[in-house]
């Protein structure tokens, strides 16, 4: 297959003979997942780097189109599988918007400290790995320890420890109770001193200074035309937080930091991500000493929600309102409209373009994947540095796979 | 005992005292792709700590490895790497297909994915769960362990009678035209036919 | 806020607008889609290509047109949000590439032409993205099965005595 790179070289250096090609992935270590990148190299420095990817592609924008609103959330978990339930809340902020349901307040406060949870599950592991790439193995197993504490948090609320599926239209699955409050503030309580090591071990670092500062920089013009979002543009100076600026869920009554810096460079990257993690617990604190009373979903007579258990044994009423949602010939109304919702997802703006059918299924179901437009800036970032630079620029990026395919 | 042997000594069989060595020392080499990836690297992490079974070493060039794990879903354009790397691991190896989607397609039923990926390479053990928690793939790896004891031998005599794929019957008509005009032609050289026409990627069958 | 007026005075009055919720969107007839873009962008301060995708409306009761293109734009300095989307048709879906506005759109309108087959003039490197090169189908068209047509079944097996 001919290799056309996107915007070709105007270095002559291209023509000397002693430039040549390496093929780094599909399958690497350092990609941690699958990508492929073909790099051009002159001596250790790249030239040029070309991805290609769709190794992970699986369908789900397909897959979205024969599953109703409910079931497609199991699809979207598996989207960003570092923080499986910011997608499903992404999922069904879009769908809600597009029903125009209004949430309880303890759902929207339980969403809240769920995506905040998921932000410091998707950084803990992005700075680990990243970290375990330049050579730091501790930071990488200090933080995965934290990751299983969320991972018993989030099994207790739902069931599951990795893809929970746990957000439903109009509210959640199951509704949470002290023991789970108890172990969230618990772990709260016990995060900082983690962090603080970890700080100690990374931010002055020498060898992980000098491999990340200066590297993969990205000015704000750059990161704007290239459309990038979250973290990254953060790092290089783009003041938008979507928390902020178009408030949802509960994010509008919590006082918290949007986190900027001018760096732009990978080692600015890192330093966003550790101080939103700082954030995100200032967050989940406030939000989990201030759970408002009350029903978790919107109520039955919508027909969205399934009744309580108790009132489907026990009630002929409640028996019909449980067949009226599960039956595939009744449903509720949805509006044969178009609407785009997102939100601020670990990785960076996460949103759902949906047409609605007058279907309980989306009739399209697009995905704006943060990692996908993240990606395509690639080579733009590499250029110019080292071959062992790929791989900081690549973690510093925060590329999933299965996002970026889907 | 009639001879008498110096101390420190032991009398074995070839095939037990490689088996032995083999079982406990097991080399795996990560083909994560997708989700399965994270909790076999949890599997590996702090809390669960692959290493208490000797299977730590993961080795990401498959030349130096002995145990493929397959975690997360293959697709169309990953299948042919599959593949090869699989034929570029060195023999004895053993193949564990871990969580459904590896095993079956699992939620992913799309034109894209694999319907499991034993339908294309042996596998040896499957794990179910989507994704499996890290105690089953720990589990999947003691029964490996097990299975390289009970069935191993020196020269893996026990490799050359599997012959015939491990995938289920197929159950789709396309896939089951595809295979009997595979078998019409008689595919000899199937290493030779991964190696070569595989890496061409798929031709439209419809 | 742009206002309709102002976009129907400069580029035709076959510009309409749609709301929907928090969502507008103005629909932009195919000849005139880049002259709209590039306008909003250089003089209404949309700088950010947030999306560009496409839908295909072949079983959707009532659609005139098989596709449209969207695009989601986004204004940096005031939050603001528009839709902008065009009407396309078979046999041949076709449009101006927005590549030399917004370096976002080379991966997603190589991501259009791989999933429903739009071709765009002028984007430098128009091939596909997630499907492997010899896949000769649009996957996200309507009239492509979920389950394929068999292209996931054919690749040769490996045996255990054979490797
Ligand atoms: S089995 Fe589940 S967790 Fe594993 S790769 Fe498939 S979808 Fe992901």
């Amino acid at each position: 297959m001919p290799l056309t790179p996107v915007d070709t070289l105007e270095t002559e250096s291209a023509e000397r003979e002693y430039v040549w090609t390496l093929n780094f992935g599909p399958q690497h270590p350092a990609t941690h997942t699958t990508l492929r990148l073909v790099l051009t190299l002159d001596g250790e420095k790249v030239l040029n780097a070309v991805p290609y990817i769709g190794y992970l592609h699986s369908g789900f924008e397909k897959l979205g189109e024969h599953l109703d609103f409910n079931q497609y959330v199991t699809i979207v978990d598996r989207m960003n599988y570092l923080s499986p339930l910011a997608n499903e809340i992404a999922w069904h902020h879009a769908v809600e918007k597009l029903l125009g349901i209004e949430l309880t307040p303890r759902c929207r406060y339980l969403r809240t400290i769920l995506a905040e949870l998921m932000r410091m599950h998707d950084h803990l592991l992005n700075l680990g790995t990243t970290a375990l790439d330049l050579g730091g193995f501790t930071a990488f197993l200090y933080f995965f320890q934290q990751r299983e504490h969320i991972y018993d948090i989030v099994e207790l609320a739902s069931g599951q420890r990795f893809h929970t599926s746990y957000t439903r239209v109009g509210g959640v699955l199951f509704d949470v109770n002290t023991d789970w409050v108890n172990r969230v503030r618990k772990f709260v309580r016990e995060f900082p001193r983690v962090y603080e090591e970890v700080d100690r071990l990374l931010t002055k670092n020498r060898i992980f200074v000098d491999r990340t500062k200066g590297i993969g920089y990205l000015s704000r013009e750059d990161a704007i035309n290239f459309s990038a979002a979250g973290p990254v543009a953060r790092a290089s100076g783009v003041e938008r937080d979507l928390r902020r600026d178009e408030p949802y869920l509960a994010y509008a009554d919590l006082d918290f930091d949007v986190v900027c810096s001018k760096g732009g460079d990978c080692y600015a990257r890192y330093l966003v991500r550790m101080q939103e993690l700082l954030e995100s617990l200032k967050i989940i604190e406030q939000a989990v000493e201030n759970i408002p009373g009350g029903p978790v979903n919107i109520g039955v007579e919508t027909d969205m929600v399934l009744p309580a258990k108790p009132a489907v044994y026990r009630s002929i009423e409640g028996l019909i309102q449980h067949f009226e949602v599960i039956m595939p010939n009744r449903g509720y109304d949805v509006p044969r409209e178009q609407v785009y919702a997102a939100t601020e997802s670990p990785n960076g703006e996460l949103g759902f373009y949906i047409v609605g059918n007058a279907e309980t299924r989306a009739y399209r179901a697009r995905t704006r994947p943060p990692s996908f437009i993240h990606f395509s800036m690639f080579p733009h970032l590499i250029r110019n540095h080292q071959l062992s630079d790929v791989v900081a620029v690549l973690g510093s990026i925060n590329i999933i796979a299965a996002e970026l395919d889907r | 005992m009639a001879v008498g042997l110096p101390e420190n000594i032991f009398i074995t069989k070839l095939d037990a005292a490689a088996n032995w060595a083999r079982s406990n020392s097991l080399w795996p080499m990560p083909f994560a792709t997708a989700c399965c990836g994270i909790e076999l690297m949890a599997t590996a992490a702090s809390r669960h700590d692959l290493a208490r079974f000797g299977a730590e070493v993961m080795r990401f060039s498959p030349r130096q490895c002995d145990l493929l794990i397959v975690a997360g879903r293959v697709v169309m354009k990953m299948l042919p790497v599959l593949q090869r790397i699989w034929l570029q691991m060195p023999e004895p190896k053993w193949c564990i297909s871990m969580g459904a989607c590896a095993c079956s397609g699992g939620v992913f039923d799309t034109y894209a994915v694999v319907q499991g990926v034993d339908r294309f390479i042996p596998v040896d053990m499957y794990v179910p769960g989507c994704p499996p928690r890290p105690e089953q793939l720990l589990a999947a790896v003691i029964e490996m362990q097990a299975k390289v004891r009970r069935t191993g031998t020196v020269m893996g005599r026990e490799f050359a009678i599997r012959d015939t794929p491990v995938g289920p019957t197929p159950f789709d008509m396309d896939e089951r035209y595809r295979i009997q005009d595979a078998n019409l032609v008689q595919l000899g050289g199937f290493s030779a036919a991964a190696t070569g026409t595989a890496l061409k990627g798929p031709a439209n069958h419809g | 806020m742009v206002e309709l007026s102002v976009l129907q005075e400069r580029f035709g009055s076959g510009i309409t607008e749609h709301v929907f919720r928090d969502n507008r969107r103005v629909d932009v007839p195919a000849a005139v889609l880049f002259d709209v873009l590039s306008g909003l962008k250089t003089d209404f301060g949309f700088s950010v290509l947030i999306d560009l995708t496409a839908v295909d409306w072949l079983e959707y009761e009532g659609a005139t047109d098989r596709f449209t293109v969207v695009y989601l734009l986004l204004n940096m300095d005031s939050g603001e949000r528009l839709t902008v989307q065009t009407a396309l048709n078979l046999p041949n879906p076709t449009l101006t590439s927005v590549y030399s506005l917004w370096k976002a759109a080379d991966w997603m309108e190589r991501e259009v032409f791989d999933m429903f087959g739009i071709t765009f003039t002028g984007h430098p490197d128009l091939r596909r993205i997630l499907m492997p090169e010899e896949f000769d189908a649009f996957p996200l068209r309507k009239d492509y099965p979920l389950k394929g047509r068999g292209e996931r079944h054919n690749f040769p097996v490996i045996t255990r005595s054979g490797s």
